[in-house]
């Protein structure tokens, strides 16, 4: 419906309809809880939110410019082979942030190995190319694609924040809560440091992030009863 | 051949695509309503894996490695190529199988394209450069990994068809639980670690 409305009014304006575009898929329209898309690469690297961050980072810039590369060239892509030339489009863009994450931070680059690779076939880049990159113009192709990219990203930070905080008691790999022998200017005597909490080895192991983004699924539609699933 | 079953029992259950790395997830949810079609695109998983996995350990070592046809390392382009080598093995898979034998086609049809953008192909191509392994290895990981994805789509699909006459909460009724399914299907099967792989040298 958005897709319609926001073909009429072209130009590179930045009114209702595009502020939809940039919002809609936070909360109603969301990548992860209410399209399904990319569930795989979300789950395996939200034992930190570090590596969070940098995934989200990753994909938010592969999916922004992906649509804008794609829509600047949709009116020249034949039909029959537009899957090979977007999974072409995405894998130079990700080889890109592969080699630049290499480079930059090589420890990242090693703890999330295969998954960057494997932006390729997160289904949300590839899902926006399809359903509406090749239909608009590249200024709102691009706003969809770092919307849903930020979509993405708040449940990647969110699930880290829930499997990180309780399963090391960490925070981007700072102490927060449980024993640390870091901290020597908060420790009592007896060397903890709100010692009351022992880590739940549960929340690192990766059936975890199932059961967490289970719970928000609950929570938004509890919040949000139009989005329940009928069937 | 003790190694090789080795690798075929390692991938399909202690270290399984689906369950413990959670690769191909979006075709694994949208799929797995009914057996019947979780059948068909478990089939087509492990075809496609079985015959992507050789093919990209070839390009890779052959083509891409310091000692192949250029000399030089040409490692970046390796995302590309498999993505490739998948794309159009995918498609050549179709195109055969729509040739002779019209039935098979007509019940994995639909599925077939989807497995272009399936994770867990890809997945268990990086998963196969990053372990080293060699030629025989890489078949018998890849018919290991698409058995392992196909026993759990098989299975969620089965539990997904007997808890609809359950009363669920509303909020989690189809997708949520799905993924609690997932989550437990995944406890189980880390019961698995304990396979003593020693046994079958």
């Amino acid at each position: 419906m958005a897709e319609a409305a926001v073909a009429k009014n072209q130009g590179m304006t930045f009114g209702k309809n595009e502020r939809k575009l940039l919002v809609d898929p936070l909360s109603t329209n969301n990548p992860i809880t209410v399209q399904v898309l990319g569930i795989c690469s979300a789950l395996a690297v939200t034992t930190g939110m570090k590596n969070s961050l940098v995934m989200a980072i990753a994909v938010v810039f592969v999916t922004m410019f992906s649509s804008l590369i794609t829509s600047a060239l949709r009116n020249s892509i034949p039909k029959q082979v537009r899957m090979i030339v977007q999974l072409v489009i995405i894998a130079t863009l990700v080889t890109i942030v592969e080699l630049t994450l290499k480079a930059v931070s090589y420890d990242s680059y090693k703890q999330l190995s295969v998954f960057i690779g494997l932006i390729i076939t997160n289904c949300i880049v590839m899902g926006r190319l399809e359903a509406f990159a090749m239909g608009n113009d590249p200024y709102r192709s691009t706003l969809d694609g770092i919307g849903n990219g930020i979509g993405y990203g708040i449940i990647l930070m969110a699930v880290a924040f829930v499997r990180e905080l309780f399963g090391k008691g960490e925070l981007f790999g700072y102490k927060i809560i449980g024993s640390s022998s870091e901290y020597a200017v908060n420790t009592a005597a007896d060397g903890s440091w709100m010692g009351w909490y022992q880590p739940n080895n549960l929340m690192i192991l990766f059936p975890a992030a199932m059961f967490v983004i289970a719970v928000m699924i609950w929570i938004h539609r509890a919040w949000k009863p139009q989005l329940v699933d009928v069937s | 051949m003790g190694e090789l079953i080795n690798i075929f029992i390692k991938s399909a259950f202690i270290e399984n695509l689906a369950l413990s790395y959670f690769l191909g997830m979006c075709s694994y949810l949208a799929v797995s309503k009914t057996v019947k079609t979780a059948f068909g695109l478990g089939l087509a998983v492990i075809f496609v894996l079985a015959i992507t996995m050789p093919i990209n350990w070839a390009i890779n070592t052959y083509l891409l490695g310091e000692g192949g046809l250029f000399g030089t390392d040409l490692t970046f382009l390796r995302l590309i190529l498999f993505i490739a080598v998948i794309a159009s093995m995918v498609q050549l898979v179709e195109m055969v199988v729509e040739k002779y034998s019209p039935s098979l086609y007509n019940s994995l049809g639909i599925f077939l394209p989807l497995i272009t953008v399936n994770c867990a192909i890809l997945g268990g191509s990086l998963f196969m450069v990053s372990k080293e392994y060699g030629f025989a290895e890489s078949v018998s990981f890849g018919l290991g990994g698409g058995f392992g994805w196909f026993l759990a789509i098989i299975a969620i699909a089965a539990i997904r068809e007997k808890i609809r006459y359950s009363d669920v909460p509303a909020p989690l009724r189809g997708l949520g639980m799905a993924f609690l399914l997932t989550g437990l299907m995944g406890l189980a099967f880390m019961s698995l670690m304990g396979i003593d792989l020693a046994a079958f040298n």
